[in-house]
């Protein structure tokens, strides 16, 4: 294993292709390095156009980066740049080697949730015109580190798996009578929010409960269990199958209404509203008058 | 993966500037919550062994029996008093959070959930300073 990379190489940044097209002349200028030695520091103070972020770095397998640092990149202001753009410029130009999940970029794979300024938020869909610099991205906070800002996300998706995320009807209907199964236009409006869900694991990230309560279902997976729960199409048999999951000690009632989930979710999704919801559901299930 | 890293509770206290209203609230609550059954227990264990003058008419009538010795005592230290608005400050915060968190339960408003917060800590400071002249001029027994 090499050690060469100790320190990020902080090589000049030479122009990129990428950004060229929207960037001021100022911006074109900046050539200096993504590392905080004193003149590109000075440099970017002159400016006044490049964005300063911090960045979380950890990498395992290199010796020298096993202790977790933050790394200071400057990187020239763009109209419109996202946090995601900053980093992506930041490995293009001055790093290649940090690491962090994106994909789609329009908030629709739910790759890039980061920590970003003591608060979870999809890189993709946060303007970095909008945050206090210097801009500090982390990795998500109660997920395990992969490397830099990529976290292990194996539990969030044990979490979702668990609360059996798919459609189930109890009684299929023979191969030659198979039809559409339609929802109502109100029930699709119920669900409508709980449907947005993209995996980024930002709510269960947030929440303070699952940080120490590692059973937690947790916001995402009851959210997504709210989906299938509160739709028509499935029999009464099955809505009871799901709420025996959820009405167990670490399901619904873990939940404190922080209000920490809705508040990060960068779809809006109203989290803390549909575990009420099934709270109730639960309870209302295991009422009887006799 | 061979080697992962766990930060641990990285967004504990140190983090408080960042915490939004919601989070606030919860805290609150459960501090609140334990003073009040701090104080339940204090206070069952001071009237509990302060009531020596029962049947005792006599020591009553000359108001120098142990209860109201025990009361006089206390109300006379001025630290106590201040804890009494203190303590009148918990109480009323938990019990309007409280009906928050019932509205919350009940589905009812939940998008000012972040108001409602704001507004029991107004009405709290309202409260406590109204109560300021009544606790700290001392109650005569």
């Amino acid at each position: 294993m090499s050690t060469q990379q100790a320190e990020p190489e902080s090589q000049e940044a030479p122009e990129d292709p990428e950004m060229k097209g929207a960037e001021s002349p100022a911006a074109e200028q900046q050539k200096g390095g993504g590392m905080v030695d004193e003149q590109a520091e000075k440099e970017a103070e002159l400016e006044g156009e490049t964005v300063h972020i911090k960045v979380f770095r950890y990498d395992p397998e290199v010796e020298g980066k096993q202790e977790p640092r933050f790394d200071d990149f400057h990187v020239p202001f763009t109209k419109g740049m996202t946090v995601l753009d900053s980093v992506m410029y930041a490995r293009d130009e001055y790093d290649s080697s940090l690491t962090f999940r994106h994909s789609c970029r329009q908030a629709v794979c739910g790759s890039d949730a980061f920590f970003v300024n003591g608060k979870q938020r999809l890189g993709c869909k946060t303007q970095i015109s909008d945050l206090e610099q210097p801009v500090r991205i982390e990795p998500l906070p109660h997920q395990e580190v992969v490397k830099d800002l990529v976290v292990d996300m194996d539990h969030f998706y044990d979490q979702m798996h668990a609360v059996e995320p798919y459609f189930q009807d109890e009684d299929t209907p023979e191969t030659d009578a198979l039809e559409e199964q339609r929802q109502s236009p109100e029930n699709r409006e119920k669900i409508k929010m709980s449907s947005r869900c993209i995996w980024c694991g930002a709510c269960m990230s947030s929440c303070n409960i699952a940080a120490g309560d590692n059973e937690y279902l947790g916001p995402a997976a009851i959210n997504k269990a709210y989906k299938f729960a509160m739709d028509d199409r499935e029999g009464e048999e099955i809505k009871e199958h799901r709420l025996r999951i959820l009405e167990q000690e670490h399901g619904v009632w873990r939940c404190q209404t922080q209000f920490s989930c809705t508040e990060v979710c960068p779809k809006d999704i109203p989290l803390t509203e549909h575990i009420q919801e099934l709270k109730r559901e639960a309870v209302k299930k295991n009422l009887k008058f006799w | 993966m061979s080697q992962s890293y766990n930060r641990g509770l990285i967004e504990d206290f140190g983090r408080w500037k960042e915490f939004s209203a919601g989070m606030w609230a919860w805290i609150f609550h459960k501090f609140t919550g334990w003073m009040l059954i701090g104080y339940l227990f204090t206070h069952i264990a001071v009237l509990s062994t302060s009531v020596g003058a029962a049947g005792n008419e006599a020591a009553i009538m000359a108001e120098s029996d142990v209860y109201t010795t025990t009361l006089q005592g206390l109300e006379g230290l001025f630290l106590i008093r201040l804890l009494e608005v203190g303590l009148l400050a918990v109480a009323v915060f938990h019990i309007l959070n409280g009906l928050r968190l019932l509205m919350v339960d009940l589905g009812v408003g939940l998008e000012a959930q972040d108001k409602s917060f704001y507004a029991s800590l107004v009405l709290t400071g309202a409260i406590t300073v109204a109560s300021v002249p009544t606790f700290l001029t001392g109650v005569s027994l």
